[in-house]
């Protein structure tokens, strides 16, 4: 008697493996990630290695302690990816005890105690960086001026800022171009003067609109790949650039321009890669193009009237937080249900 | 108006009573774990909060303070609140059987949500007139209810997590308002005071 193969659902398997999805997001980080180091120099790679490391090792510690698997987990790449965000997201040359407090607040606090992978509600990356600014939101300034400015460190010089301790000499730092802006407009300066300084660039701050151009160009890989949905960064970027442009159309000189926000700051690695987060994003299409939406005008509400230089990480956080209100509330009705 | 906005924004998100101030928590905690029951209790306390902050503003302004007895203001707005929560529930119970059934304790707790009392003793702290408290209390209850809300669906989607045992039930309900109240230090220094 010849027995037929039966399958149990779903019968179309899923495209993409964990691993191969996290890899593809690494792969997509690193123009901008190179571009980065290129800017700001020695920094940036000092401290993808140091948080990664961290990352795997809490990562370790964690599933040891629990008694579960340690090695598929470890191997899936997301703790990877966590950690990368968030060495992108710190200043370059922040000491290794900042790092380390952000790492472990990103992978222990946020993921390890909700169960790991998938059950979070938090994106872990941002967690570890509102935790770092709120705890030390000095050292959180302290960005190095870019190429084009002043030579960046070298790798030497790099490792004793991280780890010897070393301050930033002056003449190497520069302020962000959103805090040179914000604090500008402060002082009853107008815009057009503050554009004709050396930090400004073109669309946004020198240096800093080449690695947001980067990571635009690792996203729309992404999307193109089907990696990430295309809603989300869409979504931020019209709801990040509408009221900025709104705000700009009325008064020119005392509100940037949309193309400022959009390539400054965390705006372009937020839209493409921490938003877009499946974990912690909300799941309906339509819930998606609101929660996008949301926090791009969340980050242009606390970019413009908040006390914080940069909104993307708040904005994440907090429509992290509506996302299970936005899916049961935005959840596609089932075929033949009643309205 | 633009002054009566900000008294929302302000109450809302910027100075939230839950996740900012830490008041009203015990709620929060014990009927967040539903949706339905979350956004009943939202209800029912925005009743409570509005009314209880103005008839607590008619009472400091027109019988405390004539007779000079600032000093019963504690007793007196406790007792014009378990008034008002009283007035609710019978309200509650004529009208939605179940949600009376549902919310069961937690509705006569109301009387000792802190964040009531402690609407009601700002107003009069902050000298605010009829339509600020009111607008105040209001405030203050949009908030609350909507992190409720918001805090309710969160842990919905909790209870399938593999959460580590030492973790589990209010443990891990702490972390995540921890969080939430994380997220909206974002809003600070947006409105003043």
């Amino acid at each position: 008697m010849r027995r037929f193969e039966t399958a149990t659902s779903p019968h179309l398997p899923p495209r993409d493996s964990v691993p191969a999805l996290m890899r593809r997001v690494l792969y997509a980080l690193a123009p901008g990630a190179a571009l980065q180091a290129w800017h700001f120099g020695w920094g940036v790679v000092v401290q993808l290695l140091l948080a990664a490391a961290l990352a795997l090792a809490a990562e370790a510690a964690v599933l040891v302690l629990r008694r579960r698997p340690a090695r598929r987990a470890l191997a899936d790449g997301s703790v990877l990816v966590t950690a990368a965000l968030l060495a992108l997201a710190l200043p370059p040359y922040a000491p290794w005890w900042l790092t380390t407090v952000a790492v472990l607040s990103a992978v222990v606090l946020a993921k390890h105690l909700y169960g790991g992978l998938g059950y979070n509600p938090f994106n872990p990356a941002m967690v570890g960086y509102v935790v770092a600014l709120i705890a030390f939101p000095r050292e959180l300034t302290q960005w190095p001026a870019p190429h084009a400015l002043a030579a960046p460190p070298g790798l030497d010089m790099a490792l004793g800022l991280i780890f010897g301790g070393a301050q930033l000499p002056d003449a190497l730092t520069a302020a962000t171009p959103l805090d040179h802006v914000r604090t500008g407009l402060a002082m009853n300066r107008t815009l057009t003067e503050l554009g004709a300084e050396p930090v400004m660039g073109r669309f946004g701050g020198k240096g800093w609109e080449w690695v947001a151009g980067g990571y635009l160009a690792g996203g729309l890989w992404l999307a193109w790949r089907r990696a990430i949905d295309w809603r989300i960064p869409s979504a931020f970027a019209a709801g990040l650039a509408l009221p900025a442009m709104v705000a700009w159309g009325l008064d020119p000189d005392g509100h940037p321009s949309p193309l400022f926000h959009l390539l400054s700051g965390g705006a372009m690695l937020g839209a493409f890669f921490i938003a877009t987060d499946p974990v912690t994003a909300a799941t309906t299409p339509r819930g998606r193009l609101l929660y996008g939406a949301g926090a791009g005008l969340l980050t242009f509400l606390i970019r413009t009237f908040g006390g914080y230089p940069d909104g993307v990480a708040f904005a994440v956080l907090l429509m992290n937080m509506a996302a299970p209100t936005l899916d049961q509330l935005t959840r596609p009705r089932a075929f033949g249900e009643g309205r | 108006m633009s002054e009566y906005l900000l008294i929302l924004v302000s109450t809302v998100l910027v100075n939230n009573f839950v996740l900012v101030k830490f008041l009203g928590l015990c709620p929060f905690m014990g009927v967040s774990r539903k949706v339905e029951t979350a956004t009943g209790m939202g209800l029912a306390t925005t009743f409570v909060l509005t009314l209880s902050s103005v008839c607590s503003y008619l009472v400091s302004e027109y019988l405390l303070e004539p007779l000079g007895l600032e000093y019963l203001r504690t007793i007196a707005f406790i007792l014009v609140i378990a008034v008002v929560v009283q007035l609710t529930e019978v309200i509650v119970h004529k009208t939605s059987p179940l949600l009376y059934n549902v919310l069961g304790i937690f509705l006569p707790l109301i009387t000792t949500n802190c964040a009531v009392l402690g609407v009601a003793l700002l107003n009069a702290q902050t000298e605010h007139g009829l339509v600020e408290s009111a607008l105040y209390g209001f405030g203050a209850a949009v908030g609350f209810s909507l992190v409720l809300a918001l805090f309710a669906a969160v842990r919905e989607r909790l209870a399938a997590a593999d959460v580590p045992v030492p973790f589990q039930g209010a443990a891990i309900a702490l972390v995540t308002a921890g969080l939430m109240s994380l997220a909206f230090m974002g809003f600070a220094g947006m409105v003043r005071g």
